[in-house]
């Protein structure tokens, strides 16, 4: 027996299932029924339950990408502040190699940072990395706090939705995992991309987000709504969204097998359909000017963020 | 029982009007609001977040934290600001009430302050603190087994009634204050304030079950209203 529907509004203690389903994320169980522990929506996959939470604490992973503060410079480290209860540890070495330099000189308290979480103990401190691309200190720009289990809807589906942001906006934008987003660009697009971020965060539980934004983002621009386009496509993209809230759980060890299959079968059909939608040459070479005019827009952030892009779709 | 009527007209199982509102601070991670009848109570909680207090913390789990705290003008005569020896207990039960729900394995070395605010005061406000925390910490998105909820019984003129005010806590026999996981039925918090009879004191606690179901309910409804989509 199951008491809920998928996507369905739940609170803490709140009976979802009976025994015979798997109790997931955010779940617990108890005298063999499967009851919330999270203020969250539901997520039924094959007999498994989650609750996707509204509002967590970011818990450092191995392999995450996140933005930090440098909070203090010590001898051979630097502490972290990574929008966690738990900080993080920059070791020098990490950041160049064998040789000696003075901490101060390279980063200083305050300098803000693109990161990747090489390890996490199991005190949960986390041991930061700036290898990979785009890795490294960010100057000027502004940075903007979310709910970190909001960062997969302001990526959207294969990146839908921030690139419609940085599109738009003219705005260079990282997102760490651990929810801060580097925004950089004209003030007042800045400041406009920082409310447009802030409304995804506050409606991210509802459906048809990104038509919303979309059309938020036209009217701030350009004073009109965008022109039409065909409504079936933005819908399908709705129904999509909940398995993009997952991109966390997918990463678990537990289902990487079976949803690694799953993603396999979708994008081996998505490509298929693309190929029918497209067969226009022409069409494809607007799109591929298009593509290269955004690469010069986000000369080397843009990468960063694709960079990120790259990881949560995983 | 009689069809008695009480000082306030109410019935002998009848609670006070209850007003309950989550998320109401923008800087806190969570916070809720609550009205019952006279009392108004506002709840901050920060965290699970790092501490600097190293001793207090757990290597194996997460801790919380609780201050309870009257405003100066939220009683009649004004109370000397600080803590003070009520204020203190009030703060420890608060705790210990609600730490059974919590499930903090997930956030070791990690510490939640709840602050709990009396803006005014009309009797029973342990119970409506600790039905407010827990809400602030709902909002808050810390785990939970269940939402705990507080709810006083009492004996007043040789009655038991449910949900005392102010006169009937200074006037009345007795006042037992309770505190429960209403899935379970489990009871985190039983004091026992003045004299009652063994046959009494299990009516005393039924009757506050009872009042405290009713206030799970409006807790509930506060949290759905917060985030459900029109």
């Amino acid at each position: 027996m199951i008491y809920v529907e998928n996507k369905d509004l739940v609170i803490p203690g709140q009976i979802l299932a009976d025994d015979e389903y798997y109790s997931g994320r955010g779940t617990f169980k108890d005298n063999g029924k499967v009851c919330s522990s999270l203020m969250g929506l539901v997520s039924l996959r094959n007999k498994k339950i989650r609750v996707i939470p509204l509002k967590s604490k970011y818990v450092p992973k191995k392999g995450d990408v996140v933005i930090g503060k440098i909070n203090d410079v010590r001898f051979s480290m630097w502490d972290v502040d990574i929008n966690s209860p738990y900080s993080g540890i920059l070791p020098a070495f990490e950041v160049f190699g064998r040789e000696k330099k003075e901490l101060n000189k390279v980063f200083d308290v305050g300098d803000v940072l693109f990161l990747r979480v090489v390890d996490v103990d199991e005190i949960k401190k986390a041991k930061l990395g700036l290898k990979g691309r785009g890795m490294g200190k960010f100057k000027g720009g502004i940075i903007v706090d979310i709910a970190p289990t909001k960062v997969p809807r302001l990526i959207g589906k294969k990146g839908s939705m921030i690139n419609m942001i940085k599109d738009k906006t003219n705005c260079k934008i990282v997102v760490g995992q651990n929810g801060l987003v580097w925004v950089k660009g004209d003030e007042d697009m800045e400041q406009l991309t920082k409310n447009i971020i802030h409304l995804i965060e506050a409606e991210a539980h509802t459906s048809g987000l990104t038509n919303k934004i979309k059309n938020k983002l036209y009217l701030a621009i350009d004073g009109e709504l965008p022109p039409e386009e065909v409504s079936e496509e933005e819908e399908e993209f709705v129904l999509e969204k909940p398995k993009l809230q997952n991109f966390k759980e997918e990463l678990e060890q537990e289902e990487r097998e079976a949803e690694e299959k799953e993603a396999e079968e979708k994008e081996a059909e998505e490509d298929k359909d693309e190929k029918e939608d497209k067969p226009d040459i022409a069409e494809v070479i607007e799109e591929l000017k298009k593509k290269n005019k955004n690469k010069d827009n986000t000369i080397s952030y843009g990468d960063n963020s694709n960079n990120s892009f790259i990881l949560n779709n995983k | 029982m009689s069809e008695m009527i009480r000082e306030d007209g109410r019935k002998f199982n009848e609670l006070r009007p209850i007003k309950i509102e989550a998320g109401v601070l923008e800087r806190a991670d969570g916070s809720a609001y609550l009205e019952v009848g006279g009392n108004k109570i506002l709840v901050a909680v920060y965290g699970p977040r790092e501490s600097y207090i190293r001793r207090l913390l757990e290597p194996n789990t997460g801790v919380i934290r609780c201050r309870y705290n009257m405003a100066p003008f939220s009683v009649d005569d004004r109370k000397r600001p600080g803590p003070d020896r009520r204020s203190s207990e009030i703060s420890k039960i608060t705790a210990d009430a609600l730490r059974p729900a919590l499930m903090l394995e997930n956030y070791p070395r990690s510490m939640i302050d709840i602050y709990i605010e009396v803006i005014e005061a009309e009797g029973g406000t342990r119970c409506a603190g600790i039905t407010a925390a827990s809400v602030a910490l709902v909002d808050a998105g810390v785990p939970m087994k269940d939402i705990v909820v507080g709810c006083a019984a009492g004996k007043v003129n040789d009655e038991i009634v449910l949900d005392l005010s102010e006169v009937e806590d200074k006037e009345g026999q007795a006042d037992v204050p309770i505190a429960m996981m209403p899935r379970t039925g489990e009871i985190t918090l039983l004091q026992s304030d003045g004299d009652l009879t063994e046959e009494e004191f299990a009516k005393a606690i039924d009757l506050a079950m009872e009042g405290c179901l009713e206030v799970s309910k409006l807790q509930k409804e506060a949290l759905m209203k917060k985030y459900s989509t029109e």
